[in-house]
């Protein structure tokens, strides 16, 4: 384990996956050893740890204060095979936790559609991934973590150990200390690969029927929208269910190496800036309508490797270049099931915007477990990326928020860079509970970070 | 801290009762906004109600801009109040009667001290608030008679010249520190400033200014001319020889 004092820090502009609106933090790079110094030293405006950089908005960034990075140790993952279970390092991401469990014929409990998320992040965030309707997200199978606290000391959690603590961790966006390691349980597969049914669906009714019938036989379940297609094809789609395919499904080729687990960048985009237009609403609607026609009218029984299924943009090296300097947003929300005439009106308000939006993904989720801040909850979530710069976005944005939350739905920390703190004071009935506990561990307001100023989740400094 | 739109949740106006400063304002006033300061000489001119809407909270302060003396302490106790500043709008200015400067150097005196110095201490107060913070975006009212001196406006366009050199380095000093300067450098606005004076070719509003000034900042653009043409048109109006400068209708 490599100890001793963390580095001195530098000062770095840090934005989210999104790009939008930066500031600039002192980045400090510390492993466990050094990290209570650090936190011990922090300035008024506080810190906050960064694993990967990957939500799209603000909660990673921490202007005029300190952002932390957890340098994983050497014995970062240490698996236990008889129980199923893993202890992995907060700064582990699960690309590289996967080129370990997999080989070994284990694969992680949820997956979000990106590899390069940290142990840490996935907690914090409480992601979720295609299985949701069945088993939860991430927080709901992590048995114990340990988390350093404001004044520097270190506890144990877990569900059964400061159950308070620990669901304020899960989904707190780093907000009640730096969690530095967590131990979860694996699912056992016998082969790297999934075996993959698609259905392409001409109208969002219809997917959404077919999802609501099919989506319990099936471990995974998502559906790609195409949100510029309109009229009778509103919502049209392609729905794909998946399964962690059997050894005997296998052809003897792929047979011959049943847990190869080879996830590659393919290309990586120019550092450059997109000509202004790029992204228009000519080359997206020509892009969604080639991405519709290729998918096929209904197919059974693919194979699809781990990457292609799960991690398709992983694929493409930083594309969120695409949308240029002023960066763009996720929406992401979710309404109970009986609300189908807000998602359709949602859905219908912005096809009707003429937004240049690439697909948008649609998925059920289960019911939701007892973090206090955590997304998901039993009902539809809509996941829309839009560039930044578009006139009369707030407008439909604002005018989206208050459908969503009239109808007892709410919008994903993990991806809001836009949202007011009325609206998620709204969306998370139990905020003043989250609050209380913050407060119990972190009175003065050690962690801090955009998100949490701009949406007042801790005090301001 | 500004949202993914970069729309601000405090907005700082000073020189709160210039109208290309309130009409910047009202462009960049969205359902994310939460406190506006508007500081000026005379609280009582504020109009405060103007800006009323829910949610917002309409602060008026006191601020003299040649007091310069003032003007850290002031920047700092806004942040202590109202937390972080996400934007500061530097609009305060005087334009003074030409002629009347020609007979009272003292007159000239004060209105460069407010235009330039004045605006110099105050930016670079809030400048130093946001350095601190890790954030924010200032906008600074130049004008296109800094530009080019002429016989009609030269001490005002010299105290604006001063102003843009000065805000165009400090935005190059403040790159990497997540704080933007925008200067925006309109032509001839028709304004309680100008009112009474001779219209000068490719007029425009104070509403114009405040959607230009926005858009550009936004887009995160150094300088914003508005209207936008009159990039173009002080390209040329630089290599005019003095002897047909001095002849142009220009007002």
């Amino acid at each position: 384990m490599i100890t001793g004092d963390s580095s001195p820090g530098r000062r770095a502009l840090l934005a989210g996956w999104g790009k939008a609106t930066p500031s600039s933090a002192t980045v400090l790079e510390a492993d466990e050893e050094s990290l209570a110094g650090v936190v011990k030293s922090l300035p008024a405006r506080g810190g906050i740890a960064r694993g990967l950089g990957r939500s799209y908005g603000d909660p990673a960034q921490n202007s005029g204060g300190h952002v932390i990075r957890l340098t994983p140790p050497h014995d970062a993952v240490s698996m236990d095979d008889a129980s199923g279970t893993v202890t992995v390092s907060a700064g582990v991401s699960i690309d590289d936790l996967l080129r370990i469990i997999v080989p070994r014929g284990w694969f992680v409990p949820v997956t979000p559609g990106t590899r390069f998320v940290t142990i840490g992040g996935a907690i914090a965030s409480d992601i979720h991934g295609k299985n949701h309707h069945l088993e939860g997200s991430f927080g709901n199978h992590v048995t114990r973590m340990r988390l350093m606290l404001a004044d520097a000391t270190v506890v144990e959690i877990g569900p059964d150990r400061d159950a308070e603590l620990f669901w304020a961790t899960v989904g707190g966006m780093g907000l009640t200390g730096v969690i530095l390691d967590a131990t979860f349980r694996l699912l056992p597969i016998e082969t790297s690969r999934l075996t993959v049914q698609t259905r392409r669906v001409g109208h969002l009714d219809e997917i959404m029927a077919l999802m609501a019938e099919s989506d319990r036989h099936f471990r995974y379940s998502v559906a790609w929208i195409d949100l510029l297609a309109t009229g009778k094809h509103l919502g049209r789609g392609v729905l794909t269910n998946g399964e962690h395919a059997r050894l005997d499904e296998l052809s003897p080729k792929d047979a011959a190496a049943p847990l190869a687990f080879g996830g590659k960048q393919l290309v990586d985009l120019p550092p450059v800036v997109p000509a202004p237009g790029v992204i228009n609403r000519l080359s997206v609607t020509a892009f969604n309508e080639l991405w519709y026609r290729k998918a096929p009218v209904r197919r059974d029984g693919e194979i699809q490797s781990i990457a292609a299924y799960f991690h398709p943009l992983d694929l493409v090296g930083d594309w969120n270049r695409v949308y240029g300097r002023q960066g763009f947003l996720q929406y992401q929300f979710v309404v109970p099931f009986e609300a189908e005439d807000v998602l359709r009106t949602v859905i219908e308000r912005i096809s009707a915007a003429s937004l240049p939006i690439f697909l948008t993904v649609l998925k059920r989720f289960g019911p939701g477990n007892p973090g206090y801040l955590s997304f998901p909850t039993g009902g539809w979530t809509l996941a829309i990326d839009v560039p930044a710069n578009r006139v009369g976005l707030s407008e439909l944005l604002g005018s989206l928020d208050r459908l969503v939350l009239d109808a007892g739905g709410r919008h994903y920390l993990a991806k809001d860079f836009q949202t007011s703190a009325g609206a998620i004071r709204r969306g998370y009935p139990r905020l003043d509970e989250w609050l209380a506990i913050r407060e119990r561990v972190d009175p003065t307001g050690v962690w801090a970070s955009d998100l949490s100023r701009r949406l007042g989740l801790t005090p301001s400094h | 801290m500004q949202n993914a739109l970069q729309e601000p949740q405090t907005i700082v106006l000073l020189g709160g009762t210039s109208e290309i400063g309130r009409a910047i304002v009202e462009q960049l006033l969205s359902p994310a906004a939460r406190t506006l300061v508007l500081a000026c000489r005379r609280p009582d001119e504020a109009q405060a109600d103007r800006f009323a809407r829910p949610g917002l909270n309409v602060v008026v302060e006191h601020f003299d801009a040649a007091d310069t003396a003032t003007h850290d302490a002031f920047v700092r106790k806004l942040a202590a109040e109202h937390g972080d500043l996400d934007v500061a709008i530097v609009a305060f200015g005087v334009l003074g009667a030409q002629a009347d400067f020609d007979d009272d150097p003292q007159a000239a005196a004060e209105a460069v001290h407010v235009n330039y110095t004045g605006a110099v201490s105050a930016t670079l107060a809030a400048a130093g608030q946001m350095r601190r913070q890790g954030h924010g975006h200032i906008a600074v009212l130049s004008s296109v008679a800094g530009e080019r001196g002429r016989a009609s406006n030269f001490v005002y366009g010299s105290s604006k010249a001063g102003l843009d050199a000065f805000a165009q380095g400090l935005g190059d000093s403040l790159a990497g520190t997540g704080v933007q300067v925008t200067v925006v450098r309109p032509g001839f606005v028709h304004s309680k400033m100008t009112r009474g004076l001779k219209s000068a070719p490719f007029a425009t509003t104070p509403r114009v200014v405040g959607e230009l000034a926005v858009k550009g900042m936004r887009a995160g653009k150094h300088t914003v001319w508005a209207p936008g043409v009159l990039r173009y048109v002080f390209m040329i109006l630089r290599h005019v020889p003095r002897p047909i400068f001095r002849r142009l209708p220009l007002g």
